[in-house]
């Protein structure tokens, strides 16, 4: 019977004196190769008698369990050291700038209709758009503001044509018509868009943007204007209350009319919106005209409703602390992604409104 | 329209303080704007005193004076009036002061060597007469010297934005009933007036009767031997408060009356009226010069005032030169008159006149007010400039009239949202000057004639809750109920496209509708340009047919502002036609400078079209578009380089358009002056983008797993540069769509070894089996089928 113990420790002792992979692998070699000592040991078996088989056999395998788990280990300490001889070298600088990236902006005002668009659907009103170009018609006399009447000087007017009856839209209001012209009442929409006066200085651009809002039911009163209105506002302003005052005005397509002002202070250079002593002038509104509905094919006997238009920039102003009207429009990239929103930033119920 | 308190309190006894009465104001629909102060400015001139005036060394009209203005030491004052002479009060205005005429802010200055230190003022310079022949001479002591000149600039006024529905607030008297009718404080009633008048009016008036007659009463009064002069101070004080500027008492006079009363009223030189006064409607082509020194021409069926020898004047617009008031004047006639609100607007807006007779005739004046309005006036003339006044003469009378409304009781509360007492009611209509016969459930209601505004029930409804206050309205909780979605199809597709375009790096700007034709026209296929008849400016003179114009503009000012490397882009309508609807909902983006400058880890390269198409490709996809109903073609337009840019179509190449891509055209870039190497654009035609007919949970099968590998092979072929890399990639899929999944181009190269005219172009084939591990001869099988395909179709050879 061979001396397990000392063909082991003789082994082992060889594999522990390697210094690097290499030679480990001779070394396998010349244990479990073709005629390596366990190979050879193996061999032996056959000619052993039957007694002395399985003792032999039996050592020998636990000889070479042994012998193998010595070598793996061996050849993971190699590994493991050649791993971190290679993580030693590799330090790079982790504050060097990355790869390019692009990411865009939203414009401010595409955010504030969305915002609006956000708060309105959730007190059920639906999105209604109008053409740019309109008719004198639709703009002006559909909206009990026939030819010759004063009010309409305070629409410095875009026009078309010599006659004067193509124009650019002076307000949102020609979307009340059209809208209700098409389909049947009761009407609950909103109409944001583009609208045009001729006129041009620091606080007026010849572009701006309005929102519509028109509901018109049976025993729809002035307390659900000025409820629906109150809303918008404090959600718009995320804020829990909001200082509001309804004062009359007119508005040839609504009776009777107001203007709202919501209350406003300056707080270390910054306007809070909705409380201090200040008052600021936000949107117009009132209960639509007969006259209006009349010439929309509604009957006014049957149904009535509330009507208003709000500045969209100005809202945006109020609420991002932007200054100049004029440089909304000017593409200047610096203004653009100063202002600007992130993409994903999308205006929503259940998320909020804004960051 | 401004009012100071004390000019209101003449129609109102009300204990109540000028921040109250705004409150109140605005409260009724009268919007106080602002309280001004009193004009700061105009304390600063000073009465002083001429001490000694001697020549100017350097000039002969010059004169130097040393003036006491009341304080220690004397100024200096260089001076040219010819009335500067020793002992001479007069106004001193010291340096910082504003010039009410010129405007112009005094400085200390040099004049001639000699240093001014402020300026002695002519009543001309002070904007209160026209006297322009010296320095203003005042009869003052010494007690006066440092004293203010302008003593009555020190009350506060109020600036009153009126709707155009109110006519009647353009008269204090107005604003005062109305504050009246809200409860703070009475009406005053307006004082009698006794006037001895002996003799008929001489001028004969007539009225023609004619179709679109503009004038329904003429009433006039003729006074004799008056003393035209300056106004009184009180009466100039009211006019400067008023922002104009006093002329002489007849016409400050009818001034004041306009203002105190909405009542305009106009003063002839009676001795150059020829005859008689006819108000006919004008012939084509009558000319006249007004009293703003303008000659205009006039249109057929204008309202003028005439005499024998032709127009005197525009009804309620404007009086002529002819017959103007002097000071030299000895008698005048007076006019009150009506004039109908359509014609008044007809004639100034077609020969552009404005004033504040118009502004208010085309509002509607209260045509009971002639009567009082002559009187008022004539009294005043007499007062101030004495003389002798006939019997009023009135002719003429009105078509219309107000007419009854018929107001339900109940109807406020329907409209309103909450009720008030049927006495209540009749108490604020009748505060307003209304004429009430009540029923049970009805009140019958003659509005007064100062209102010719309410002519419905609701205008009355309108009053009511007006002077019961907003604030009385109920505020009625929305209901968070749906009866529609919010967003249709096409609106949630530009919502979420817009995001789509950002989200690739774009930035976006928002530009006005407008642009310059000249640039517009590089990016156009338009016939005709749909111009502005009244545009802002001439580089705004059209409305745009392209987005890239304006981004054009845009990037440019960027660029010159050294920022290079740019991604804008906007979402908005372009315009193809000048009607309603003839618009169309585009994308365009634009790119431009590098890709990556300067950079440590990258290699620095200019955005060149890959990057835009992928832009416009990838924008598309997240829109809904799968990308194998996209055909790429190198179609494109007149302002992209014909050689770097295509169009993306749907279905097939001749399918609708949905976008183009490319760089745009270098004669443009050039013409433009961007001042960069390239720019790169894409427009998408949103109106094209097909609504998708099925919900996402609608389109989608089921997900089949497979565990078979997927195998790529590579081929190689040389081939004839006329096929594009876009129809060997659809000629290769189209042999087994179910097994080849991708194929990806990976080089195409062009020059040594390649025969010219050819290039050599390799792909990558990736095969996904859906029922068996391919073996080696199944893919042997299939490469095979690409090759014999490729080769048969094109002539290409197979590269080694």
């Amino acid at each position: 019977m061979e001396n397990f113990n000392q063909v082991e420790s003789d082994i082992i002792s060889k594999i522990e004196k390697v210094t690097n992979r290499n030679s480990l692998d001779s070394i396998k070699t010349d244990i479990f190769g073709k005629k390596g000592i366990i190979t050879e040991l193996f061999k032996k078996i056959s000619t052993l008698n039957q007694s002395q088989k399985k003792e032999y056999a039996s050592k020998l395998n636990s000889l070479k369990i042994k012998v193998t788990n010595v070598l793996e280990k061996k050849i993971a300490d190699f590994e493991q050291a050649e791993i971190n001889k290679k993580l030693k070298n590799e330090k790079i600088d982790v504050t060097l700038p990355g790869r390019t990236h692009f990411s865009g902006k939203i414009h401010p005002v595409s955010q504030v209709i969305d915002e609006v668009t956000s708060i309105f659907s959730e007190i059920g009103f639906s999105v209604e758009e109008g053409p740019d170009i309109e008719t004198e018609y639709f703009n002006f006399s559909a909206l009990n503001t026939p030819e010759n009447h004063p009010a309409r000087d305070m629409h410095d007017t875009f026009y078309l044509d010599q006659s004067k009856d193509l124009l650019l839209r002076t307000h949102t209001s020609p979307v009340q018509i059209r809208t209700m012209l098409k389909d049947k009442p009761p009407f609950k929409i909103i109409a944001p868009g583009r609208t045009y006066r001729c006129d041009s200085d620091q606080t007026h651009s010849p572009m701006f943007h309005q929102l519509e809002g028109l509901h018109i039911d049976k025993n729809i009163n002035m307390g659900h204007l000025k409820g629906c209105l109150y809303y918008f506002v404090k959600k718009f302003f995320e804020v829990e209350k909001v200082k509001m005052r309804f004062r009359p005005s007119h508005f040839p397509f609504t009776e009777p009319s107001a203007e709202v002002d919501i209350g406003y202070k300056i707080e270390n250079g910054k306007i809070k919106v909705g409380e201090g002593d200040k008052w600021l002038e936000v949107l117009g509104c009132g209960m639509v005209h007969p006259n209006v509905l009349k010439n929309a094919k509604v009957n006014p006997k049957q149904y009535q409703g509330y009507a208003f238009g709000v500045g969209l920039d100005r809202l945006a102003m109020l609420k991002y602390g932007i200054n100049d009207l004029r440089a909304f429009f000017e593409s200047d990239i610096r203004w653009l992604e100063f202002y600007g929103f992130d993409p994903l930033d999308v205006p929503t119920n259940y998320r909020g409104l804004s960051r | 329209m401004i009012t100071s308190l004390s000019w209101l309190k003449n129609h109102l006894s009300t204990k109540a303080n000028i921040k109250q009465v705004a409150e109140r104001l605005t409260e009724i629909g009268l919007e106080v704007e602002s309280i001004k102060s009193p004009d700061s400015n105009l304390d600063n001139f000073v009465i002083c005193k001429v001490i000694k005036s001697q020549k100017h060394p350097n000039a002969d009209k010059l004169k130097i004076c040393d003036v006491d203005i009341g304080k220690e030491t004397l100024v200096k004052i260089v001076c040219g009036a010819s009335n500067a002479r020793d002992g001479l009060f007069t106004v001193y205005a010291p340096p910082g002061t504003i010039i009410p005429k010129t405007q112009m802010k005094l400085k200390v200055a040099k004049i001639r060597g000699i240093e001014s230190f402020g300026m002695l003022c002519s009543g001309n310079e002070l904007d209160q007469s026209s006297d322009k022949d010296g320095i203003i001479e005042l009869s003052e002591n010494e007690k006066s010297l440092g004293k203010k000149y302008f003593k009555s600039s020190l009350e506060e006024v109020l600036d009153i934005a009126i709707t155009p529905n109110r006519p009647d607030c353009l008269g204090i008297r107005g604003i005062a009933r109305d504050l009246a009718a809200s409860g703070l404080g009475q009406l005053k009633k307006q004082p009698p007036i006794k006037i001895n008048q002996k003799f008929k009016q001489p001028i004969k008036v007539s009225i023609s009767k004619e179709k679109n007659q503009g004038c329904g009463i003429f009433g006039s009064v003729y006074i004799k031997n008056v003393e035209n002069k300056e106004s009184p101070n009180w009466l100039k004080n009211k006019i400067i408060s008023l922002g104009l500027k006093p002329i002489s008492a007849i016409v400050d006079i009818t001034n004041y009356i306009m203002f105190d009363l909405n009542r305009p009223m106009h003063a002839y030189d009676a001795d150059k009226i020829n005859k008689e006064i006819i108000v006919r409607n004008s012939k084509k082509g009558e000319s006249f010069e007004a009293l703003d020194k303008k000659k205009y021409m006039l249109d057929a069926n204008m309202c003028a005032i005439t005499d024998k020898s032709g127009v005197l004047g525009l009804g309620g617009i404007i009086g002529g030169a002819r017959s103007s008031t002097e000071f030299s004047t000895r008698n005048i006639l007076l006019e009150s008159a009506y004039f109908y609100p359509e014609e008044i607007r007809k004639t100034a807006k077609n020969l552009n006149i404005d004033t504040d007779a118009k502004y208010r005739f085309e509002r509607g004046i209260d045509p009971d007010s002639i009567k009082i309005g002559l009187e008022l006036a004539m009294c005043m003339v007499l007062d101030i400039c004495g003389g002798e006044a006939s019997k009023l003469s009135i002719v003429g009378k009105l078509k219309n009239k107000n007419k009854l409304i018929n107001l339900n009781y109940e109807k406020f509360s329907n409209v309103i949202g909450f009720s008030i007492t049927n006495s209540e009611t009749k108490k604020i209509l009748s505060s307003l000057g209304c004429d009430l016969k009540t029923g049970k459930k009805n009140i019958k209601v003659l509005p007064p004639t100062w209102r010719p505004d309410l002519k419905h029930d609701i205008d009355l409804i309108e009053e009511l809750v007006r002077i019961k206050g907003y604030d009385k309205i109920p505020l009625i909780n929305p209901k968070k109920e749906n009866i529609k979605q919010t967003l249709n199809n096409r609106q949630k597709l530009f919502h979420f496209s817009q995001r789509s375009v950002a989200s690739k790096g774009f930035t976006e700007a928002v530009t006005w509708s407008f642009t310059d034709s000249k640039i517009d026209n590089l990016f156009s296929e338009l016939k005709d340009e749909i111009r502005l008849s009244n545009p802002i400016s001439s580089d705004l003179n059209v409305l745009r047919s392209s987005l890239y114009s304006n981004l054009m503009i845009g990037a440019k000012k960027n660029i010159h502002r050294n920022f290079e490397d740019l991604m804008l882009f906007e979402i908005g309508p372009v315009f193809y036609g000048k009607e309603p609807e003839k618009q169309s909902t585009m994308i365009g983006a634009i790119k431009t400078g590098k890709y990556s400058r300067k950079n440590w880890i990258e290699k620095e390269r200019i955005f060149d079209v890959f990057d835009i198409k992928n832009d416009a490709l990838r924008t598309l996809s997240e829109i809904g578009i799968e990308s194998s109903k996209i055909s790429v073609s190198n179609k494109t337009k007149k302002w992209y380089h014909p050689g770097r840019s295509g169009l993306l179509s749907l279905g097939s190449t001749n399918g609708p358009e949905l976008a183009y891509f490319g760089e745009i055209h270098p004669s443009i870039i050039k013409k433009l002056d961007l001042r960069v190497e390239s720019v790169l654009g894409l427009e998408i035609f949103l109106d094209n983008i097909p609504d998708s007919r099925k919900k996402i949970h609608e389109k989608k099968s089921q997900f089949i797993v497979s565990d078979y590998q997927k195998v790529t092979r590579d081929f190689a072929f040389v081939i004839e540069e006329k096929f594009s890399s876009g129809e060997i990639i659809s000629l290769v899929q189209n042999i087994d769509k179910e097994l080849i999944k991708a194929v990806k181009i990976f080089d195409v190269y062009h020059g040594e070894n390649i025969e010219k005219g050819k290039k050599s172009i390799a792909f990558n084939v990736t095969f996904e089996p859906k029922d068996k591990t391919l073996s080696e001869e199944d893919i042997e099988k299939i490469s095979k089928k690409i090759i014999f395909t490729v080769q048969s179709t094109t002539g290409a050879t197979l590269r080694s």
